[in-house]
């Protein structure tokens, strides 16, 4: 894998720098020129909107009911982490994070290793594979949703078929946490892993065929060769696509608020987040809880890419 | 090359859209004489031959000679969707929202929040004349009427005669009560459609029951947090837990009760195999046909359930009142709208078309009335009893906070009212999560 750049390997302790040429200065300039648009930009619709998330976060704020606006500085916070309901939300999105990102990646590696061996008909494959992650996760969620409801759904009646009638036939899947929330990851499970397994395959292409070539002539077994030459090799490749899904299904919101709406105790912290701000206009409070959403996705980014040393910038 | 010139009329094209739409959106703004009316969706949609709100949009517009037009836009499906969107808008000052067809429960919170224009005083008595109470009462903030009665809703209690006849259940002859409806539904091996999912139509059940044992959610409607007096760690609030839980415990609410929302209840009551009795808005009467039901002639009306053997039945109350916007650019055109929108001609269309009851008494004594709802007098006879649900600017965290604590049924228990009242103060504090 390219994690091994050209990039020079003192280029962060370098602090005495050398005098600039004038050219360097001059593409130093250039840069600022076309990227700093841009730059202006990102600052105004990222950093803006977070600051003040903050800020609002230090209020006790009803947008009906402007008048009674009052500082109340971290009283929001203490609030938040005092409450049940919120660990409650937590562990269900940390639940969900990691039962999805781990079958993502088994489900999503196997198809991975399909698609780079199987020569034809590729293309065809790779874009029937690539449908449902096409699909918008609302609609996604409303198939699965009306699949597995007692009226409209099919799913009782096949397993009931299928057990030969020992499934009960009107099992209500969204009546309870486990099969709620059941039902929640296998539809985030169908909607993602062709996103992971497009990012391991990338992994996949980028490992020389010699190396595996010479391990296969050594008479090593696919298990020898999956585990010692081709996993170790697209390490970073992994840890990415790994990362992405993470931060991604932390977010997890459409397929709760579609299925269940937070009903049998699977609230996530994003539909939390939600009720707080849409629902109660209680900007204050949803604004404390996006903020902690926010610093939870900046730890989980952060120890991906310092305790794992994620190379972003080398496994594109 | 041939890529490039495409991709370059792409762009012509995208450009020339967005120059449209920008051009309609400021037409729109430049004519201070077209009204747009949010509209909660009905059986009509936006076509405006539907019989539906859109219809009565056309007509008042044609009617109106040009003094001012009417256009809808269409809000979402669920009542709690259709007051996000609204509330959102109004918060930014939006004046394109001239009138709004307004839940009754979420009134106190426009109103409180300055989000309503006045009603002028000398359009008051047009606005209340010839209405059902509760219709008023529901309109009605602070002792001011702040929006007009449109129609009025209230459920009734549907049931297959059959099925009541074999489990001798008078149902047409008085009060039945939810202890009885449990029994027979038990015995027979039928279901009652109820909504008890987690929204808003739970709290419309659990309201009901209440109010039916004499109690109220609410003692003291009014602006004020420090006055807020609950009322639901009562012995009516216990009254209903039981019944909820009786209901869940027998089994007879269907296999997803815990989930049911009407349409649920409806296909359940639809089913053959599982209809009995089902509580529900008279929307229900035009979907029979619509849905292929072959007992029709079996099916059977009444006032909704009564609470216990004593009190009278307090039906749940909805329907849609018609408010304007607070930062629309002309209130008294739009007050000339809704009374438009509201006569007893739109009534009677609105009635006939979609099914949904008028707030106007006098409506339900017309002859095409009366020939399509064959329950046009026990409708207006659950108007005048019902009960409209707790009116507070804080309405939405008090039903949101008593799903939650009520939810599943199957988990109600007698401490559930006093826990659902210790919730909702903790949250109108700012002491909990909702």
């Amino acid at each position: 894998m390219s994690t091994v750049t050209d990039t020079p390997p003192t280029r962060r302790r370098d602090q005495h720098r050398p005098k600039l040429s004038d050219r360097a200065r001059a593409e130093r300039a250039l840069g600022w020129k076309l990227a700093g648009p841009a730059f202006v930009i990102m600052l105004a619709v990222t950093a803006y909107p977070i600051l003040q998330a903050v800020w609002l976060s230090f209020f006790r704020y009803r947008l009906t009911d402007p008048d009674s606006r009052e500082f109340i500085f971290l009283s929001n916070y203490s609030v938040i982490f005092t409450d049940p309901l919120f660990y409650q939300a937590l562990w269900n999105t940390v639940f969900i994070t990691v039962v999805t990102v781990a079958v993502e990646l088994v489900l999503g590696f196997a198809i991975a290793m399909l698609m780079h061996r199987i020569v034809l008909p590729r293309r065809t494959l790779r874009t029937i594979v690539l449908i449902p992650y096409s699909i918008i996760t609302v609609v996604s969620a409303f198939a699965w949703l009306y699949s597995f409801r007692t009226d409209t759904g099919y799913v009782n009646g096949w397993l009931n078929t299928l057990t030969f009638g020992a499934w009960d036939a009107s099992f209500d899947w969204f009546g309870s946490w486990l099969p709620a929330m059941g039902v929640i990851m296998i539809s985030e499970i169908w909607k993602t892993t062709p996103f992971m397994s497009l990012l391991l395959l990338a992994g996949l292409a980028q490992i020389d065929g010699a190396m595996e070539e010479a391990a296969k002539v050594d008479g090593a077994t696919f298990w020898q060769r999956l585990f010692k030459v081709v996993l170790p090799n697209m390490k970073a490749a992994i840890m990415v696509a790994v990362l992405f899904r993470t931060l991604d299904a932390f977010r997890i919101f459409d397929n709760v608020f579609v299925m269940t709406r937070g009903a049998n105790n699977t609230e996530t912290l994003s539909t939390l987040a939600y009720k707080q701000t849409i629902d109660r206009v209680e900007i204050g409070m949803g604004s404390a809880l996006s903020v902690v959403l926010f610093l939870l996705v900046f730890a989980i980014a952060l120890i991906f890419i310092r305790g794992f040393k994620v190379d972003l910038a080398g496994s594109k | 090359m041939s890529r490039h010139r495409s991709r370059s009329r792409v762009i012509v094209a995208l450009c020339a859209a967005s120059a449209l739409v920008g051009l309609t959106a400021c037409g729109g703004s430049e004519d201070s004489t077209r009204l747009t009316w949010y509209i909660n969706p009905d059986g009509g949609g936006s076509n405006p031959e539907g019989k539906g709100q859109a219809q009565i949009a056309a007509q008042c517009t044609e009617q109106a000679g040009g003094a001012y037009s009417i256009e809808v836009q269409l809000l979402p499906n669920s009542a709690s969707d259709q007051r996000q969107q609204l509330l959102r808008r109004l918060a930014g000052g939006d004046a394109s929202v001239d009138l709004m067809s307004l839940d009754p429960p979420f009134i106190p919170e426009f109103s409180q929040a300055g989000f309503l224009a006045p009603v002028p005083e000398d359009m008051v008595e047009t606005f209340t004349e010839d209405r059902v109470e509760s219709s008023v009462t529901a309109s009605t903030w602070n002792d001011e009427l702040v929006t007009v009665p449109f129609w009025a809703n209230t459920q009734l209690l549907w049931y297959r005669k059959s099925i009541a006849e074999a489990a001798g259940l008078d149902v047409e002859g008085g009060n039945v009560t939810w202890e009885q409806l449990v029994e027979a539904a038990e015995s027979q091996g039928v279901t009652i459609g109820v909504q008890a999912n987690r929204y808003e139509g739970y709290t419309v059940w659990i309201n009901a029951l209440i109010a039916g044992a004499g109690g109220e959610i609410l003692v003291n409607p009014g602006p004020d947090l420090d006055d807020i007096e609950l009322g639901l760690d009562s012995d009516a609030g216990r009254t209903a837990a039981n019944i909820i839980r009786s209901v869940a415990d027998a089994g007879v609410g269907g296999p997803s009760m815990g989930t049911s929302d009407e349409t649920v209840a409806l296909n359940l009551f639809q089913d053959p195999d599982t209809s009995g009795f089902l509580v529900n808005w008279p929307y229900v009467w035009a979907a029979f046909p619509a849905n292929g039901v072959e007992f029709i002639d079996d099916i059977g009306w009444a006032v909704y359930p009564a609470t216990s053997d004593e009190g009278d039945p307090a039906p749940p109350y909805g329907g849609i009142s018609i408010g304007v916007g607070a930062f629309t650019e002309d209130p008294d055109l739009a007050y000339q709208a809704a009374e438009c929108i509201t006569n007893h001609e739109h009534q009677v269309l609105y009635m006939t078309g979609t099914g949904n009851p008028a707030s106007r008494a006098a409506v339900f004594d017309e002859p095409e009335v009366v020939e399509q709802f064959p329950m046009a007098d026990v409708i207006r006879e659950s108007l005048e009893q019902a009960v409209p649900r707790p009116q507070t600017q804080f309405y939405g965290d008090l039903s949101t906070a008593i799903q939650r604590e009520w939810s599943p049924p199957s988990g109600v228990t007698e401490d559930t009212p006093a826990q659902s009242a210790t919730l909702i103060m903790q949250v109108l504090r700012g002491e909990a999560l909702l």
